[in-house]
């Protein structure tokens, strides 16, 4: 249904980016001349430190006069929308459009910290952290999506590899623990691949069951073994630990964002890569587009259309089993009840933010993160905002993001149609 | 001879008669009810420690206390829905009032368990019927329950007739908002309702736990609650307490029909089901699939607002984001798919549902079953719904010629 609209929709799409968005940033620029400005004198000075809490590398902090560091942001914001109503962004918008989110959260960091110092690196570390699971989970939405299986049920592939890897590694180490979670998710999509391919059920209600069941059994399980005193030995699995990559963690500022982290990072970094390169470059990747988009012509090429799909659901699945062991043995070392909190959720829309491509979903996860650390770093500074407002900061971007804001981005043609073949 | 054939002929009646009934839609629904309940009390089984030691034993004692365990988990959840047999005989016999009320609390307390659940139910079975997945209901019942508490507590001087009505409509009405967002948002932009629904939950989670604990925060209570609702604004309870059985249960089973009629006798229930079947079929046909894709999720949403009115006029009388916490909206799903998507099914599915969950506490004291059995046992159950080729491996049933169950060909 939505295909069919949206070549209707392509004028107006046109017409939103080109007057509304322009008029949009020149808003946002008056929003922070007028509001950030109110309350800073002249001389009110924002730190910015650079260095990174465990990093040896000293790097001179950066000391910004508030009330002009906002004026010149402002500026710029406004500039950048008189320009897109006057000519237009046109394909590189969604890039702009980052870049004047990435600016504008800016301005307010250095407002709602005037006065004082706030630590850069160890926001944008915090980043990192927080979005690996949203990337990874947007590598495993892309990897089925491509292949024409919505999956919504990334969220309880997560979860229940989160319990599962945390239960293993209790009981004998991190490693077969993660092995274990990995297997976990790829079980789950197993499940999901059968309903949607073989019995083509669909495959929303389907993630949903799925996302019902990793619940229930999850806290079944939590509450009847390991929030006991006798089992509590079930969820002790420890974490793993970051370590610096030589040479490039040297690297200021970035280096220890990027390259002082835990394992999960790493293997994120090598994932998006890879998939970037099989997806695009690669016979299978053009076999598993060409059933995504138009299964009947895969059909007739002699693609097994219903065999390439439920790979397909069960690498994401494994992949998303990855992503899902971050949250008990990647970050806090247990397991919680319903710990992924929707970010299965919003790992999709960091998918379709990138435009079901590795690299630009990754850019998502990043800006999603991003709202993230930025929510709970500045809870803890007196700011005028309540941080329960702040923390609705991801949930409402993603639904600015989904609704169009960076135009209406399509899926793979046959996503969530299941394939019949006709030679029976 | 005689008796033989009539055993024959009492047989063959039966096989005739589930050859049919095994093509109907409900056998499919009751097939995945018994699947799911078996898969709940295997799993219940597996994880006593009780049917261990029993097969360390012997296999026959094995055997012997997993019966048992079942015996005892459905025991404590027909004493926790229902109420003790026995001890409701002799508070009649004694004739107190108040241990009467005490005995038959448990029945009463089911069926204002089971009032939010067949609302979300008929709400997500209406928006099911015109092809939305209305995951967002969840944030619907909170934020009906944030609008009943604001306006019920704002005055004081509204006579009941006036204020009850009032009250419960603000809360549709933000439902209804809340609900017409996503929809809103699918017709001008394509975003897909269970993505921004979801989101749309979180926000409104957290935008409830900012209003208790801010804006509309009783000063006089130590822990981060609205003040109580007045008690103009309040539901009429039939009995005195421990009994908070209340006149909103009428009203949800007064919605079954006005749901049913809306969507089956109406022409905009019947655009609501054409878009639902057919969305390309309903626009070549001339319907608006804008405003039908906004009122469906509107009307849906003002359910939902329903229910979150109800637990605060009904039930709680304020606001507090701790205790108000519900997944209503959650097993709605499930419940209006178990019903087969039809307004009376949704009501006994809720009223099923009601009655178990009512039974969880209960269960989960007396026999040590958790509670999260229960969501474990509803995907089973829809599991199996939504793969009726399944159930025809499992039971050994033929293809039915007719259409498949409605429930798998709903497009979403």
């Amino acid at each position: 249904m939505e295909k069919e609209t949206n070549s209707n929709n392509i004028q107006s799409i046109i017409f939103l980016k080109n007057k509304r968005l322009g008029a949009l940033f020149i808003i946002l620029a008056l929003v922070m001349v007028v509001l950030f400005t109110q309350n800073l004198d002249a001389i009110t000075q924002t730190t910015l430190n650079l260095t990174h809490a465990s990093s040896s590398i000293m790097t001179n902090d950066l000391v910004l006069n508030s009330r002009q560091t906002i004026i010149v942001i402002a500026v710029i914001i406004g500039l950048a929308g008189i320009y897109q109503l006057i000519i237009g962004f046109r394909s590189k918008f969604t890039l702009v459009l980052g870049i004047v989110f990435l600016l504008f959260t800016f301005g307010f960091i250095v407002w709602s910290v005037s006065g004082s110092s706030i630590n850069i690196t160890g926001l944008l570390s915090v980043m990192v952290v927080r979005s690996i699971p949203l990337i990874i989970g947007a590598m495993a939405g892309i990897l089925s999506e491509r292949s024409g299986v919505v999956n919504i049920a990334i969220e309880g592939m997560m979860l229940s590899a989160a319990f599962t890897a945390s239960v293993v590694a209790s009981l004998t180490n991190l490693w077969v623990g993660l092995l274990v979670g990995i297997l976990t998710g790829g079980l789950i999509a197993w499940i999901h691949a059968t309903m949607c391919v073989k019995y083509k059920a669909n495959n929303v209600i389907s993630g949903t069951i799925i996302n019902l069941f990793a619940i229930g059994i999850t806290s079944y399980f939590s509450e009847k073994y390991i929030q006991s005193l006798d089992y509590a030995y079930l969820n002790n699995p420890g974490f793993f630990f970051p370590f610096e990559i030589p040479l490039f963690s040297k690297i200021p500022v970035i280096g220890p964002v990027f390259f002082n982290q835990n394992i999960f990072a790493y293997l994120m970094y090598i994932l998006v890569i890879v998939l970037n390169f099989a997806i695009f470059q690669t016979k299978w990747g053009l076999r598993l587009r060409s059933v995504g988009e138009h299964p009947k012509a895969a059909d007739t090429l002699g693609i097994k259309v219903n065999r390439t799909r439920t790979r397909a659901v069960i690498l994401s699945g494994l992949i998303a089993g990855l992503g899902g062991s971050f949250f008990s043995i990647g970050s806090i070392g247990s397991f919680n009840e319903q710990m992924t909190a929707g970010r299965g959720f919003i790992a999709l829309a960091a998918m379709i933010f990138g435009k079901w491509n590795p690299i630009n979903a990754a850019g998502g996860g990043l800006l999603f993160g991003f709202a993230e650390s930025i929510s709970l770093k500045l809870a803890i500074f007196d700011v005028a905002i309540p941080s329960k407002i702040l923390a609705m900061l991801p949930y409402v971007i993603t639904i600015i993001v989904l609704g169009g804001v960076v135009g209406r981005n399509i899926g793979p043609a046959a996503g969530g149609q299941p394939y019949e073949t006709e030679s029976k | 001879m005689k008796k033989n054939f009539s055993m024959k002929s009492a047989n063959n009646a039966i096989k005739i008669f589930f050859e049919e009934y095994s093509k109907t839609s409900s056998f499919y629904i009751l097939a995945a009810i018994v699947l799911g309940f078996l898969f709940g009390a295997v799993l219940i089984i597996l994880t006593t420690d009780a049917v261990y030691a029993g097969f360390r034993n012997s296999f026959w004692e094995g055997i012997q206390v997993s019966f048992r365990t079942m015996g005892k988990t459905l025991e404590s959840i027909f004493v926790g829905a229902f109420g003790e047999p026995k001890r409701i005989i002799s508070a009649f016999q004694n004739g107190d009032p108040q241990t009467i009320r005490i005995a038959i609390n448990p029945f009463f307390e089911s069926l204002t368990v089971s009032t939010p659940y067949i609302i979300t139910a008929l709400a997500l079975t209406l928006a099911f019927r015109s092809g939305f997945l209305n995951i967002g209901a969840e944030g619907q019942v909170f934020m009906g329950g944030i609008a009943a508490v604001w306006v019920g507590f704002s005055t004081h001087s509204l006579p009941s007739i006036i204020h009850v009505p009032l009250t419960t409509f603000s809360g549709m009405l933000a439902g209804a908002l809340w609900g017409a967002f996503p929809g809103w948002l699918k017709a001008k932009t394509g975003a897909h309702e269970v993505i921004t629904g979801i989101m749309m939950n979180y926000i409104a989670v957290l935008f409830v736990d900012y209003m208790a604990s801010g804006p509309l925060r009783d000063p006089a209570v130590f822990t981060p609650q609205t003040p109580p609702i007045s008690e103009h604004a309040q539901f009429f309870r039939f009995f005195e307490p421990p009994i908070r059985f209340h006149i909103g249960f009428f009203i949800a089973i007064a919605m079954v029909p006005i749901v049913n009629f809306f969507l089956f006798k109406t022409i905009w229930g019947f655009e609501l089901r054409q878009a639902g079947l057919n969305p390309q079929g309903a626009k070549n046909a001339g319907m608006n699939t804008t405003k039908l894709t906004i009122m469906s999720l509107a009307l849906s949403g003002a359910l939902a607002g329903l229910a979150g009115a109800n637990e605060i006029q009904g039930i709680s009388y304020f606001m507090n984001s701790l205790n108000f916490t519900s997944g209503y909206g959650r097993n709605a799903i499930s419940l209006a798919l178990i019903g087969g998507l039809q307004p009376v099914g949704a009501m006994i599915a809720a009223l099923f549902f009601g009655f178990f969950t009512s039974a969880s506490k209960f269960m989960s004291l007396r026999a040590g079953v958790p509670h999260h059995i229960i969501p474990v046992m509803q995907a089973t159950i829809m599991f199996f719904i939504a793969t009726p080729a399944l159930i025809r491996t499992i039971f050994r049933v033929k293809k039915a010629s007719s259409e498949e169950t409605l429930i798998t060909k709903v497009s979403i």
